[in-house]
């Protein structure tokens, strides 16, 4: 058992009654086994909490649906997760929200956090009605890959949901200087002959972003940082006491613009791969704590939106599924504590997301992850349960393969019997 | 990054992508036969059968004329039955896309695919998804390569000047959306050029672009002191649209080719352009039809060179 919020990190057994945890080692008084899930040699973690997550519904079934990509998700231990609202239509009214509630309930997997739009239909004009939002089960509200008119519209927005104490999550890149760019610039970008965007893009949004927290008193999240530059001004930001938190994906932990190797589309990534420095960097900020979270940034694609030259390819990677390994991966380059890690993608990005999971403990919900971290496999389109085969990681190796997942004491996953009846 | 992409298991070439990464055997190997077919572009019967019974495909995604016709010159007369597809008023424009275009040309029975497309990679995808009996010509994609632009280049070079290793060859214009000038510098660093200078604003240099192995002037007067060779690049109208540049005539004043600015290079410098030429915007009418000038005979030489590219490609 591992559970970073407590620090356990031990043989355990887990007692598990209704949907919570009721005891830890403990049998409780009269305690009756209807299942026992015999974890010896496998890894008992909170499940995991991804904070970006596109499941592609309503609108763009043709990458994705819900079945697909709720499946992936309990496939890879998340048992919570967020989803943007850059859907079609954007998730920007009520009743679109609670579609989607309603169908992820059904489904019974993971828990669904919608993200409302900020801006109606995301053009980044008039506000949503937010406050009617939350009520239909928004936990924040963003622009997602959006840009706004302009900064006014960007403060007024941060103003409105600033009364209502409600969480702005905003992706930091200003849309002039990215341009149409689609990779780093740098050497890479220049010899592929690619459009790139500077890293200014980030580190002026980013500028900009902050003063507008100083001058709203709202509460931000940042969406996938990718650079050095970002990283020191979040960091020096946090250190002036600013109500922030930050999340990077797990592919810019890894990966750099050489990965993109002789145009390999399924590097299209945004924020794009930048340098080894700025990789480098956003390892050291999530050590440091500048960085609260990992997410898989999630966005399937249809395969043919690939097949064709960078720059007109569709961005985005599927990542449910390799989000787990990939922080595995990181812990053991890095040489972190498996709990360390494991709390940039449960306990963390639980609390950006204001939502109490992602922690063992009596009285806790039974969200967990039950995992093999010995276990080898190799990233194949058939192996993903992900309508998206589209990741800078196909024909890699890695470590770490999800045994059982559980959301609210209930077995939603179970890689023995691979498609359970709902 | 598994396989190579334009070299066979053998290390010969498969297809012909960047010059980028191609070994100066391989380069000089294509100058050489090139060298072979000067001769028969003069003869009577202009006429070889390297290529007899051999289909080669025009794949135009992007209008092009020069590039296009010499292509179709070079392929007839290596013998080879040449199909021109005008892609940019095709099935493209139908929405079939850039692959399954392929396919159903590779069921034709296609030998080499000749591409040109408006976007960066596009030769790389077409070379990765063909069957391994098909060759792949890049003619040039987005910002990236045009490997026959380069070698033809090069060609000319060795034609007007003995060594590369003591020559000072100055690039200048629009580096930033260059396939061109790309290729130039890497077919020239491995040919062994000891300097290399890029010559533009900044707005129309690409990042780091050092890391190629140039070094960058912003000066046109300082850029062009002592060089042996001068490779003008086309300035595209749209630059002035972009806010890469104020106007076509500040251009001209500042980086357009002029007799005046010619004399600071080497007396026996030698002046060549890619085309087509905007004369009044990147180069003199005197300098373009000057002593100096090689712009024609480049042309020329770029038969004989796509001449052998093909011929290496077929196998001979």
């Amino acid at each position: 058992m591992i559970d970073p919020a407590s620090g356990i990190d031990r043989v355990g057994q887990l007692y598990l009654a209704d949907d919570k945890i009721v005891s830890i080692d403990t049998r409780p008084e009269g305690f009756q086994n209807c299942r026992t899930i015999d974890a010896s040699g496998l890894v008992i973690a909170p499940g995991l909490v991804d904070l970006s997550a596109r499941l592609r519904e309503p609108g763009l079934e043709y990458m994705a649906t819900l079945e697909s990509e709720q499946e992936a998700a309990v496939a890879g231990g998340v048992t919570s997760l967020a989803c943007p609202p850059d859907t079609d239509p954007p998730l920007d009214e009520p009743g679109l929200v609670e579609m989607l509630k309603h169908r992820a309930r059904n489904l019974d997997r993971a828990r669904v956090f919608p993200v409302g739009a900020l801006t109606q239909g995301l053009k980044g004009e008039r506000l949503t009605e937010m406050a009617e939002l939350h009520d239909a089960g928004c936990v924040a509200f963003s622009q997602a890959d959006a840009p706004f008119a302009n900064l006014y519209v960007l403060m007024r927005a941060m103003q409105y949901a600033a009364t209502f104490g409600f969480a702005v999550w905003l992706h930091p890149q200003d849309v002039h200087l990215a341009n149409l760019g689609v990779a780093h610039e740098g050497e890479i970008a220049t010899r592929l002959g690619l459009p790139a965007i500077p890293v200014c893009a980030e580190t002026i949004a980013l500028s900009n972003i902050l003063s507008l927290m100083k001058e709203t008193g709202a509460r931000v999240h940042l969406c996938r940082i990718s650079s050095a530059e970002g990283v020191a001004l979040v960091r020096a930001a946090k250190q002036q006491g600013l109500a922030l938190s930050c999340d990077v994906a797990v592919h810019h932990v890894h990966l750099t613009d050489m990965d993109i190797g002789f145009f390999d589309a399924n590097c299209h990534l945004m924020p794009p791969l930048r340098s080894l420095a700025d990789r480098d960097a956003l390892r050291a900020g999530l050590l440091d704590g500048t960085i609260d979270a990992i997410c898989s940034d999630h966005a399937p694609v249809d395969e043919d939106a690939k097949l064709v030259p960078f720059a007109q390819s569709a961005s985005g990677a599927t990542g449910l599924e390799l989000l787990l390994p990939l922080v595995l991966k990181w812990a053991q380059e890095s040489r972190l504590p498996l709990a360390d890690a494991l709390a940039r993608v449960t306990l963390q990005p639980a609390r950006v997301l204001g939502v109490d999971v992602g922690r063992l403990a009596p009285g806790a919900v039974a969200d967990l992850c039950i995992f093999d971290p010995d276990d080898y496999w190799t990233v194949s389109p058939l192996r993903l349960k992900s309508q998206g085969k589209n990741t800078p990681f196909l024909g890699m190796e890695l470590c770490g393969r999800v045994k059982f997942t559980l959301v609210g004491g209930q077995i939603v996953y179970d890689s023995g019997h691979a498609g359970l009846p709902r | 990054m598994s396989a190579h992409p334009q070299l066979n298991k053998n290390g010969e070439l498969q297809h012909l992508l960047t010059t980028e990464g191609l070994p100066a055997s391989i380069l000089q190997h294509i100058l050489d036969t090139a060298e072979s077919f000067t001769g028969v572009t003069e003869r009577e019967v202009k006429k070889i059968p390297l290529l007899r019974g051999k289909s080669v495909f025009n794949l135009f995604f992007e209008p092009s004329t020069r590039t296009r016709t010499t292509f179709e010159i070079a392929a007839k007369r290596l013998s080879a039955d040449v199909i021109n597809l005008n892609m940019a008023v095709s099935s493209q424009t139908k929405g079939e896309t850039l692959l399954d275009t392929v396919d159903n040309l590779s069921a034709m029975h296609a030998d080499m695919f000749v591409v040109r497309h408006s976007l960066s990679g596009a030769a790389h995808l077409i070379a990765k998804h063909v069957r391994p009996e098909i060759h792949v010509i890049n003619a040039g994609d987005g910002w990236h390569a045009h490997p026959t632009q380069a070698l033809l280049d090069v060609f000319t070079i060795r034609r007007y000047k003995q060594d590369f290793r003591a020559l000072r060859v100055a690039i200048i214009g629009d580096i930033l959306h260059s396939r061109v000038a790309r290729s130039q510098i890497h077919a020239l660093t491995t040919l062994g050029v000891p300097e290399i200078r890029v010559i533009a604003p900044k707005t129309l240099l690409p990042a780091r672009v050092e890391r190629l192995g140039v070094h960058v002037y912003p000066d046109m007067a300082a850029g062009l002191k002592d060089v042996d060779v001068l490779m003008m690049l086309r300035l595209q109208r749209e630059r002035m649209q972009s806010a890469h540049l104020p106007s076509s005539e500040e251009y001209f004043k500042y980086y357009g080719l002029t007799p005046e600015k010619l004399a600071l290079a080497k007396p026996d410098a030698i002046v060549m352009h890619p085309g087509p030429m905007n004369r009044g915007v990147e180069i003199d009418s005197d300098v373009a039809d000057g002593t100096q000038s090689v712009i024609l005979p480049q042309v020329n030489f770029g038969i004989a060179v796509r001449m052998a590219v093909m011929s290496i490609l077929a196998g001979n």
